[in-house]
């Protein structure tokens, strides 16, 4: 019997207790998605912030200069041409040092990933030889290749290099059997195993490695040219940093988080055009 | 052309697998494989299409693989192993990349096994646009452009829902209908099996050893009515009394593992 109880002789509360209610929503948060707009307009709220607080002399401009400033320094140095020569500099270590790194990881990371002797030798080496800071090596690379580009970029390629390897080997680990096993019940050559099967289901693993690369090669590009080095973004911030030229040196650091976001996008554009399939 | 289980016995480690199995697949006859879980089942198929090397015994062909057939030993998977990057039509044309059939040939192979499997419409989709029986299509259709003699199939409805895997089953049978094309079929669902086969091989439980060989005493075209419905009904719950207990000790052995 489904009923309501409209019984005179219930009482109030076996009444209320009836009456049909709206089953409490339990369901909600824990699912966080990146807004369209909040990100700027926190960037913009911050940016605001930090001008305002310069306008009006909360800040010591020799300290941390106003945006406005950092702004006027960039477009400055873009006017004298200076900011070009620094940039390019840098972004020809970083792409020869990066590409260098790059292919010599994928060179090495594939074997190690097929082959079980080559992974027994290689990842002893890159165990051993991963964790030392590559820029520690710069002075023995200067001892080596002289005081030209070649140090710069050999650190670059150094720090690239493992990187790429360790994200290789293991995207090819990463590659289902199943798939494998699957091609090679058809009879399908070797060669055509690894250009079909395991390279592109290790591309996914291959591209995360060249985020990280990226910033690494960053990284390692401004930390050669702070200590070796006449021009490049590097050296600019610290010659500005010398000077206490703070206006500069920000100039500088913003350039490197643009530069940063650029590769990023570029990343994420080769992301979309060679993992569509996902 | 016949496949020949001669004597496999198979251990991982310590644990010994398979022992000493024994039968023959016969040109265009459909034998399943059924047991407890754990016993062995997908193990003895990857040694029968040459996925794994047994410890003893061996898979051996007799006779020659008929005309035309690129791969005559082929699988369809439980997980279908589609290449995600790859479209319907491109996964269809990757079991064809060893064979030397010109572009036109090729493309006409593959056409053929898409309208076989009513892919035809979707060859530029990508796998994960599909159902889990779309793909399923995409696997079987895969394995027929090869022209299989005898196709190895793992479980091949066992991810999927039962009103997929019963439209599945339906194209089963009739692909198989000719006697053109053998199969080993590895199922637990005994209903599969007496729908499908012609003899079905009983497991025992670990180490997986034949217990018994039933023979379905009825053609496959004979078992679309219902008298023949009831026959295959009474063989399914004699199979399922041959593998009821050791199903139970197989169970509480993997839930005590």
């Amino acid at each position: 019997m489904l009923d309501r109880a409209d019984d005179p002789a219930a009482s109030p509360q076996a009444h209320a207790d009836t009456q049909p209610r709206p089953v409490t929503f339990r369901g909600a948060g824990f699912v966080p998605g990146a807004g369209r707009y909040s990100g700027w307009i926190a960037l913009v709220l911050a940016i605001g912030f930090w001008q305002l607080a310069g306008s009006a002399a909360l800040v010591n401009p020799l300290f941390l200069p106003a945006p406005s400033a950092i702004a006027v320094a960039i477009y400055k140095l873009a006017l004298s041409g200076a900011l070009w020569h620094h940039l390019s500099v840098s972004v020809m270590r970083i792409g020869t040092g990066w590409i260098l790194g790059t292919v010599a990881g994928v060179i090495v990371g594939f074997p190690i990933g097929l082959s079980s002797l080559a992974r027994g030798v290689g990842i002893t080496f890159i165990s051993a030889l991963f964790p030392i800071p590559k820029i520690a090596l710069l002075p023995l690379l200067i001892l080596w290749l002289g005081i030209g580009e070649e140090p710069k970029i050999a650190t670059i390629a150094l720090g690239v290099f493992f990187s790429t390897a360790i994200s290789v080997y293991s995207g090819v680990d990463n590659v289902p059997r199943n798939l494998i096993r699957m091609a090679q019940s058809f009879n399908v050559p070797f060669h055509s195993i690894v250009r079909r099967v395991i390279w592109p289901g290790a591309l996914p693993s291959v591209l995360a490695g060249f985020r990280i690369t990226a910033s690494v090669a960053l990284l390692l590009v401004v930390s050669a040219e702070m200590i070796g080095a006449e021009y490049g973004i590097g050296a600019f911030v610290l010659q500005a940093g010398n000077l206490m030229q703070t206006d500069q040196l920000l100039a500088g650091v913003v350039i490197l988080s643009l530069f940063g976001l650029a590769v990023g996008r570029l990343i994420n554009l080769l992301e979309t055009r060679l993992l569509h399939w996902r | 052309m016949d496949l020949i289980a001669d004597h496999i016995s198979h251990r991982f480690g310590a644990l010994e697998v398979l022992e000493d199995v024994s039968f023959t697949v016969r040109s265009g006859e459909v034998v399943a494989i059924v047991g407890p879980s754990g016993c062995g089942k997908s193990t003895l198929l990857s040694i029968l299409g040459g996925l794994l090397q047994p410890s003893a015994g061996a898979a051996e062909l007799r006779g020659a693989p008929p005309p035309g057939s690129f791969n005559p030993l082929t699988f369809v998977f439980q997980d279908f192993a589609l290449l995600p990057w790859f479209t319907v039509e491109q996964n269809v044309k990757f079991a064809l990349l060893h064979t030397d059939l010109a572009i036109s040939e090729r493309r006409a192979v593959v056409d053929d096994a898409l309208r076989r499997t009513s892919l035809s419409d979707f060859r530029g989709t990508y796998p994960k646009q599909l159902s889990g029986g779309m793909r399923q299509r995409v696997g079987i259709a895969r394995a027929l452009a090869v022209r299989p003699a005898i196709l190895l199939m793992d479980e091949p409805l066992s991810a999927l829902d039962s009103q997929t895997r019963e439209l599945l089953m339906e194209d089963f049978i009739g692909l198989l209908a000719d006697g053109s094309m053998g199969a080993v079929y590895v199922t637990h669902n005994l209903e599969e099996a007496v729908r499908l086969a012609d003899r079905i091989v009983v497991l025992s439980r670990r180490p997986g050893r034949i217990r018994e060989v039933v023979t379905i005493p009825l053609t496959r075209g004979e078992r679309g009515d219902i008298t023949a419905r009831a026959k295959l009904l009474a063989l399914q719950s004699e199979l399922w009394s041959l593998i009821r207990e050791q199903a139970i000790d197989a169970e509480r052995e993997v839930q005590h593992a």
